[in-house]
């Protein structure tokens, strides 16, 4: 395993020069280029703007630049918001705790639900019921996540008013059933995509297992069915669900930006669109990434838990 | 070996419906089993002497993609004679693993690979006997040692990737003896093995059997294992029994041409011819169970084949000194060989 | 008595063809979501024509209108435009952008996919690592970042679409092309002296078509998702060109007073990816089926 673990991190290590470098070169894009970020007043003018960047020595060749602007991520200088002059980590930071929140409660709810229906729809085969997921999972991968969202608060809180219709808490009211009051909705739109995408995975994969010769093996040992399919199928079937879980990293990002936006959640996705819309670069390049290293540590630890859940990864 | 037959199997047919229609892939099968007594089944490729096997467990797909006519009848340890194919799912749950075990082809992967050895052993303790954990273990170690593998107690801990194809098998063993059964299927279990591993596997069977008085039914199409381990014979073709009978008997002098093109196919090491002889083959190839040629189903790749009689219809089992043949011509063509 | 076997190889190959089309067509779910898309791409081309409304007029009495109000088959938007009208011209927009992405997209897939498939080791390995190091950027993200910081004409948005969509393209090339490399015809090829280019793009290219095909349809319903997305944002297709995107950020803040101001874009959408989406499982399916046999 601990071979295994060392060339899943010097992967990783690549991917994360890869992306850095990527991550440079829409840098370039940005107005002051990729020093911009570390400039410090906004709205400065291009004569200052370029005077700080021969200060910086940084009018020199590419790769010198890159090496300046990386360095400085290592250090933990992400340069200052054009906003308020904060620092954009700490910015970021103070965000991306209620994102992970969604996040989190989404993939609850997605592994959940989408493990019960796969196998439910694997152990059922064409009946009715396995149709009707099958459809049903197509069709939500279809529908956009915000305009579900949309539909959603209209639902619920327009015309239902059973939830509210955004924000994580209501005004004067902190507790823990006033955030999940407000989580569930937002939670379930993210979720939705998700639902349909691990119920196939789930289903696909535990028709591979259930045709395997060791099931066989167990059902003529005599055990009970449910034995059979939990303990013996269900186990191996969940296994390549850690990596998709890890794949689906980006999705749900994506997907929680544009769901924090419907129902003005406080989150990173939002902050983002936010910086956008204020040109606040150093936040809007922050997030960027951010999120790129949130997947990458997402699909490294997808990696681990496959080692240690799978013996035959885990004891060579 | 004592009198009654413990497993007894009239009619056996088994038909698969799918997209195509339905097929039957095993018809008109019966044979019994003695206690004590190893039986083997041996056909080629597509003959169904596999789902026959599988039939007698009931571990075929249930109705209505798979329907299984006939008659299984098993005496089980109290004494008592029940039929197989009536049984409700959980008393054929009881009897699978505890009474009548299987053991399979593929060692490789037969085996689940998130679960460690002893803990798949000590499963079937488990649900048929109601052992604790550690009594359980106890038992698996006891036959992890019974089957020859060395440092049992390590063993115990150990994952199936590894091990090695024969030492599986040998695990695969252990599952099945778990209980006691009466009866033991093994379906082809030392193909996919080296042939030096194959003969370990065949004496370990044949030792157990010899301890426990279990009756085994050993499928295969290795004439050279049939040899070896069997009592009886049963061969098969397209479904069909085709010939059965005592082992030695049936593969010194067989009556049913197949069964002759059969052994006359093996290379046999004394009769090798440098350089000089051609392998005789069996020309042809076995047919398609949804598609079998009118009459015996083996007439179009027999030499013996007389139009007008092997084409016209099935030939009946037929019976004389305690071997059954289903051919038309096997005394005239015993007559002419002799 | 020696039975021959026919010679399968002609037979297998031209009956393994027409059951893998006649698995297609037999999929029920995919020939509808054919149909819907023909109908919806001849409703967005000539349907404009057809309807009593042009989308630009402008009509303030009769704003707010809800869906079956006189000849409004779908009501009409605050400014009194049909909606319907402008349902159809915004389609124009999201279903070319999203087409034109597809082909761009499968394009560099292709290319970037069969030269990391071919060539392996090095080469191989540099490619496929940046296309890993791509994908780990959220889609979302990196659309809007590029598009608020380029122009967001339509032509604009195509091309950044395409450039978060060819990755998936490019995996499944290479994964393909790793496999067909092995096969006899490639190393016939190669005893025979063809270029590398050519072994390319005859041999592995047109073997690996299928797949490519069903990527292809799989792009195009993300990329009608991704327009649909960064132009609700705002950083898409901007007004006054009409997509369906756009159309749903105006409907947002008439969501308790006008709701089917966005449920009639979002339907559209959802339809479109849809039958996308079936069509391209469709195809899995056939070719599936056809590598089977």
């Amino acid at each position: 395993m601990a071979q295994f673990l060392f060339g899943r991190a010097l992967q990783s290590l690549l991917l994360l020069w890869l992306v850095s470098m990527i991550g440079f070169a829409v840098l370039h894009l940005t107005p002051g280029g990729p020093l911009s970020q570390f400039a410090l007043v906004p709205g400065m003018t291009q004569a200052r703007l370029a005077e700080i960047a021969h200060e910086m020595g940084l009018d020199r060749s590419l790769p010198v630049q890159y090496w300046e602007w990386a360095s400085r991520l290592l250090t933990g200088d992400w340069g200052r918001s054009y906003r308020d002059q904060s620092p954009v980590l700490d910015v970021i930071g103070s965000h991306l705790f209620a994102t992970l929140e969604l996040m989190a409660t989404a993939i609850l709810i997605a592994v959940l639900l989408g493990v019960w229906i796969g196998v439910m729809g694997a152990v059922r085969r064409y009946s009715f019921a396995d149709m009707l997921a099958t459809v049903g999972a197509m069709v939500a991968l279809s529908i956009p996540t915000f305009w579900f969202g949309l539909v959603v608060i209209y639902i619920f809180s327009v015309r239902l008013q059973w939830l509210p219709a955004g924000n994580m808490y209501t005004v004067g009211d902190g507790s823990l059933l006033d955030f999940l009051h407000h989580l569930i909705a937002p939670a379930l739109v993210l979720a939705l995509v998700e639902v349909a995408v691990w119920s196939r995975y789930m289903r696909a994969s535990m028709i591979d297992v259930i045709n395997q010769d060791y099931i066989r093996t167990a059902r003529a040992k005599g055990l009970p069915e449910k034995r059979v399919l939990i303990r013996h199928a269900l186990r191996n079937a969940l296994l390549p669900m850690i990596t998709l879980a890890g794949l689906e990293l980006p999705t749900l990002l994506g997907g929680a930006l544009v769901t924090e936006t419907v129902f003005t959640w406080p989150g990173m996705g939002r902050l983002f669109l936010d910086s956008l819309g204020y040109r606040d670069y150093p936040v809007v390049m922050g997030i960027l990434m951010v999120s790129a290293l949130l997947v990458l540590l997402g699909n490294l630890l997808a990696d681990i838990l496959c080692a240690v859940a799978d013996p035959r990864i885990r004891l060579d | 070996m004592t009198d009654a037959p413990i497993l007894e199997v009239r009619d056996l047919a088994v038909t698969f419906r799918g997209e195509g229609g339905a097929v039957t892939v095993v018809n008109d099968v019966s044979f019994s089993v003695r206690r004590g007594e190893t039986l083997a089944l041996v056909g080629e490729s597509g003959s169904g002497k596999s789902v026959t096997s599988l039939a007698v467990l009931r571990l075929l797909p249930p109705a209505p993609r798979c329907t299984i006519a006939g008659s299984v009848r098993f005496i089980g340890h109290d004494g008592r004679s029940r039929e197989l194919l009536q049984l409700d799912p959980e008393a054929m749950r009881a009897v699978r693993g505890d009474e009548i075990s299987m053991i399979f082809q593929e060692p490789m992967t037969s085996l689940n690979p998130v679960h460690r050895i002893g803990d798949q052993i000590a499963e079937a303790v488990t649900y048929h006997r109601g052992l604790g954990r550690k009594q359980a273990l106890a038992r698996a170690e006891e036959l992890l040692e019974l089957v020859g593998i060395p440092e049992p107690r390590r063993r115990l801990a150990a994952y199936p990737h590894h091990l090695s194809g024969g030492m599986r098998q040998r695990v695969m063993i252990a599952m099945a003896l778990a209980c006691d059964p009466s009866l033991l299927i093994a379906d082809e279990p030392t193909t996919a093995l080296d042939v030096t591993v194959q003969a370990g596997i065949i004496d370990l069977l044949k030792s157990l059997q010899a301890k426990t008085g279990m009756a085994i039914i050993f499928v295969t199409h290795n004439l050279g294992v049939v040899a070896e381990i069997a009592d009886s014979v049963m061969v098969m073709y397209a479904g069909r029994i085709v010939e059965r009978g005592d082992s030695v008997g049936l593969l010194q002098r067989p009556r049913m041409p197949y069964t002759q093109g059969l052994l006359r196919s093996v290379p046999r090491i004394d009769r090798l011819d440098f350089g000089g002889g051609v392998l005789p083959a069996i020309p042809g190839s076995v047919p398609d169970p949804g598609r079998l040629p009118p009459g015996c189903s083996f007439h179009p790749r027999c030499g013996h084949a007389r139009p007008g009689a092997c084409d016209a219809a099935v030939p009946a089992l037929e019976e004389a000194d305690g071997r059954v043949v289903r051919c038309l011509r096997w005394r005239e063509i015993e007559a002419a060989g002799a | 008595m020696t039975a021959t076997a026919a010679d399968p190889t002609v037979e297998t190959a031209r009956r393994t063809g027409n059951r893998g089309w006649r698995r297609f067509r037999r999929h029920r779910l995919a020939m509808i979501g054919v149909a819907c898309i023909l109908l919806l791409v001849l409703a967005c081309v000539a349907g404009p024509w057809l309807l009593p409304f042009d989308d630009l007029r402008i009509d303030m009495r009769a704003r707010f209108a809800p869906p079956l109000t006189g000849w409004h088959l779908f009501g009409t938007d605050p400014l009194g435009r049909d909606l319907c009208a402008r349902l159809l011209m915004a389609g124009r927009i999201s279903l070319s952008v999203a087409f034109a992405a597809m082909v761009i997209s499968t394009i560099v897939g292709s290319a970037v996919g069969v030269v990391a498939g071919y060539y392996g080791r090095a080469v191989g390995a540099v490619l496929m690592r940046l296309v890993d190091a791509m994908l780990c950027f959220p889609a979302v993200f990196l659309l809007l970042t590029l598009a608020a910081l380029l122009k967001p004409d339509p032509i604009t948005i195509t091309l950044i679409i395409a450039a978060t969509s060819w990755m998936e393209v490019a995996r499944v090339v290479e994964s393909q092309i790793r496999t067909l490399r092995e096969r006899d015809f490639t190393l016939a090829a190669e005893m025979m002296g063809a270029s590398d280019a050519r072994i390319m793009v005859d041999e592995l290219l047109r073997n690996a078509i299928g797949p490519i095909v069903v990527a292809a349809t799989l792009t195009v319903a993300r990329a009608i998702l991704m327009e649909a997305y960064i132009s609700f944002l705002g950083y898409g297709i901007q007004p006054p060109t009409a997509s369906w995107g756009n159309m749903l950020n105006n409907a947002q803040q008439y969501l308790t007073s006008a709701p089917w101001l966005a449920l009639v874009p979002g339907i559209a959408i959802t339809l479109a990816v849809t039958s996308f989406n079936f069509i391209g499982d469709g195809l899995r399916d056939a070719l599936d089926a056809r590598l089977e046999s």
